[in-house]
């Protein structure tokens, strides 16, 4: 899977190559053909005529600046080792793992029987969608902002609607390609499929709870001083929750205080929504209104912490 | 306020290259040139963190097309100042206005003619040094083109490395693309050698006198007082959240016109008491033999040594005028200030 994106960026950047030499290029390209050295070669770059500008992301539109963002958001997480194995490799092997393991046992999920495997994939979902948004941004905020790439960007004539726009829509087109991959798994492996009613509720609850979670990330970040305190408190915060909010563990198996504790927790919402989204057949029966709510109502806390608290400016900056 | 222009050699990395677009863009904006409308302009600027007053009534000036070195120890109120001007700090009372805009309420066109090299910037995780420039060219409506500017710091060789694997020197030269890809007017530099070996420090200085080159305003923050002796027009000085001094390198705190030292070691076949009687009062025994004598006549004090020792037929060791060094001068500026 993490074939699949070196290969896509591989061809991505195959393209950009091209695009570079041609008539048309891309914003930013500059006067620079970097063909050459993006084929792995050492010549040095050829320098072309500086003397026709091509307009810039910023020039053409917010749209494109946005997109602009969101690519090099990409980018950069697509380059973290961390947030590789955390965000790609590491639910795959969990899913891997449980339902090799638990796979053959059964629960019940809004009152139906369904094997683990079915238990298991809604749940490993939930888990990968809130590490691709809350675990990656309270790391990457804290470090961007620590080390002044947060304040150097908040130089420039970017707004920060649109540079916080970017990382988020960047956070939702990694859900999406996980929560794919993860789907496809399912299907493929274990014979786990979910109906179309399914599918667009999943689609619907994991857009809002992406949101949401990035939002909170947003949030915690600010609560987080250094680069070295985020991953503990990542970790502190996600781990006791995976097991009390229907993740790893049917909450049916539950006693009804760590239920009522598990469900105060957004995680609980996002699992709630999307195990119930894999046993339902109609778009009605599919779709959690409350889990929604409760997931918008954390996201909107979220971001009204944020908009009063949260500083581009290193933590360590003084007087 | 006056513009102070030193006569400079063309620096080295100055090549064809980029002088054509150089020569363009003064084409393209005459002022850039030079003139005396003021690119910062600061009336008794005051910044209150709770109840403690950071910054106490400044007033500066900077000059389109200056070099301007913003110095002071740590605490003093310097970055205070810096970020007020940058925009990221609303001020607690004066006027600030930088080209033409109160920072703290400047609108994103307003950015687009700025550019910030910060000290504690470190490089953007993951990119090369292109797709850093690629990057933040886009956030700029006119930027620079990519190439052009990587000439300009001497990074073309590692435009595809990682920039987080750059040397120190290369990864501040990266800084200094970053803040120049949108071509601004106005450039910020906040301690850009701190930490440096003597030759990354000699290359950075470089780069930043090519900014001059341009046509480009820069405000710098060191610490290393040669550097502001080599690179800048005019130098304020701030202790204690106040402007203690102005001026040029060569006027700063009175220096021109302060008093010199003279020492010599005495010769052994003479004594204190036998030295010109003109000189006795103001002569200090140094110990090891060394004698000093503060002058403000210098001419005419050495006048009166050489004729005693010739008419002696002795010979004065050592024999040295020291006039105050801008360290001097700055150590003592920031010392005498009550500390708040």
């Amino acid at each position: 899977m993490f074939m699949l994106f070196s290969f896509l960026l591989r061809k991505w950047r195959e393209f950009r190559a091209g695009a570079a030499a041609g008539v048309e290029a891309l914003p930013g390209d500059g006067a620079i053909d970097f063909s050459t050295a993006a084929a792995g070669r050492s010549d040095a770059p050829r320098v072309v005529d500086p003397e026709l500008p091509r307009p810039s992301a910023a020039a053409r539109g917010p749209a494109v600046l946005l997109l602009h963002q969101v690519r090099f958001d990409l980018l950069t997480s697509l380059r973290n080792p961390r947030a590789r194995f955390f965000t790609f490799f590491f639910p795959i092997v969990l899913l891997v793992v449980f339902t090799g393991v638990f796979g053959h046992g059964h629960t019940v999920v809004d009152g139906v029987r369904v094997s683990l495997s079915r238990f298991y994939v809604p749940g490993i979902l939930a888990m990968s969608i809130v590490v691709a948004s809350y675990a990656n941004l309270v790391i990457s905020i804290t470090s961007l902002r620590e080390t002044g790439v947060l304040k150097r960007r908040r130089a420039t004539p970017v707004s920060p609607v649109l540079l916080v726009a970017g990382q988020a829509l960047a956070t939702v087109v990694v859900a999406l390609v996980m929560g794919t991959l993860l789907l496809v798994i399912a299907k493929i492996f274990y014979g786990v499929g979910m109906s179309p009613a399914g599918l667009a509720a999943m689609a619907i609850t994991a857009a809002v709870a992406t949101l949401a979670f990035a939002c909170i990330g947003y949030a915690v970040s600010i609560l987080v001083g250094s680069p070295d305190a985020a991953q503990p408190i990542v970790q502190a915060t996600m781990l006791p929750l995976w097991f009390i909010s229907g993740v790893f563990i049917p909450t049916a198996t539950l006693s009804a205080t760590l239920r009522s504790v598990g469900s105060l927790f957004p995680v609980e919402h996002i699992a709630a929504g999307l195990h119930l989204a894999s046993v339902h057949t109609t778009f009605s029966g599919a779709i959690s209104g409350k889990d929604l709510l409760a997931l918008a109502a954390w996201g909107v806390a979220a971001a009204i912490f944020c908009a009063w608290r949260f500083s581009w400016l290193p933590s360590t900056a003084t007087a | 306020m006056t513009l102070h222009k030193r006569p400079r050699t063309l620096p080295g990395m100055l090549t064809n290259s980029f002088e054509a677009p150089v020569s363009r863009r003064l084409a393209r904006s005459p002022s850039a040139a030079g003139g005396n409308d003021p690119v910062i302009s600061i009336r008794g600027l005051r910044k209150r963190y709770g109840d403690k007053e950071a910054v106490r009534g400044i007033d500066l000036e900077v000059g389109r097309g200056e070099i301007f070195a913003f110095l002071g120890p740590n605490g003093a109120g310097k970055t205070t100042t810096v970020e007020i001007l940058e925009g990221f700090r609303q001020a607690s009372g004066g006027i600030v206005e930088v080209l033409g805009t109160n920072p703290w309420k400047a609108p994103s066109g307003w950015r687009e003619r700025i550019g910030l090299v910060l000290q504690e910037s470190q490089a953007e995780p993951g990119l090369t040094v292109r797709e850093c420039l690629e990057l933040y060219a886009g956030y700029y409506r006119s930027p620079r083109p990519v190439g052009e500017t990587l000439a300009l710091v001497d990074l073309i060789e590692q435009v595809d490395q990682r920039a987080t694997a750059l040397s120190g020197g290369q990864r501040r030269r990266l800084d200094v693309a970053l803040a120049l890809i949108g071509d601004p007017e106005l450039i910020f530099l906040d301690e850009p050698t701190t930490g440096f070996d003597p030759s990354a420090r000699r290359a950075a200085w470089e780069v930043i006198g090519g900014l001059r080159q341009l046509g480009k305003t820069v405000f710098l923050t060191t610490h290393y007082m040669e550097e502001a002796e080599r690179l800048a027009d005019r130098i304020a000085v701030i202790a204690a959240g106040e402007i203690v001094a102005e001026g040029t390198p060569q006027t700063l705190g009175g220096r021109q016109v302060g008093g010199a030292r003279i020492t010599f070691a005495l010769p052994a076949a003479a004594t204190v008491a036998e030295l010109p009687a003109c000189l006795l009062d103001r002569i200090q025994e140094e110990g090891g033999g060394l004698v000093a004598l503060p002058s403000t006549t210098v001419a005419a004090d050495l006048h009166a040594l050489s004729g005693w020792e010739l008419e002696r037929g002795l010979e004065l060791e050592d024999l040295e005028v020291r006039r105050p060094t801008l360290e001097d001068v700055y150590l003592k500026l920031t010392t005498d200030q009550p500390r708040s």
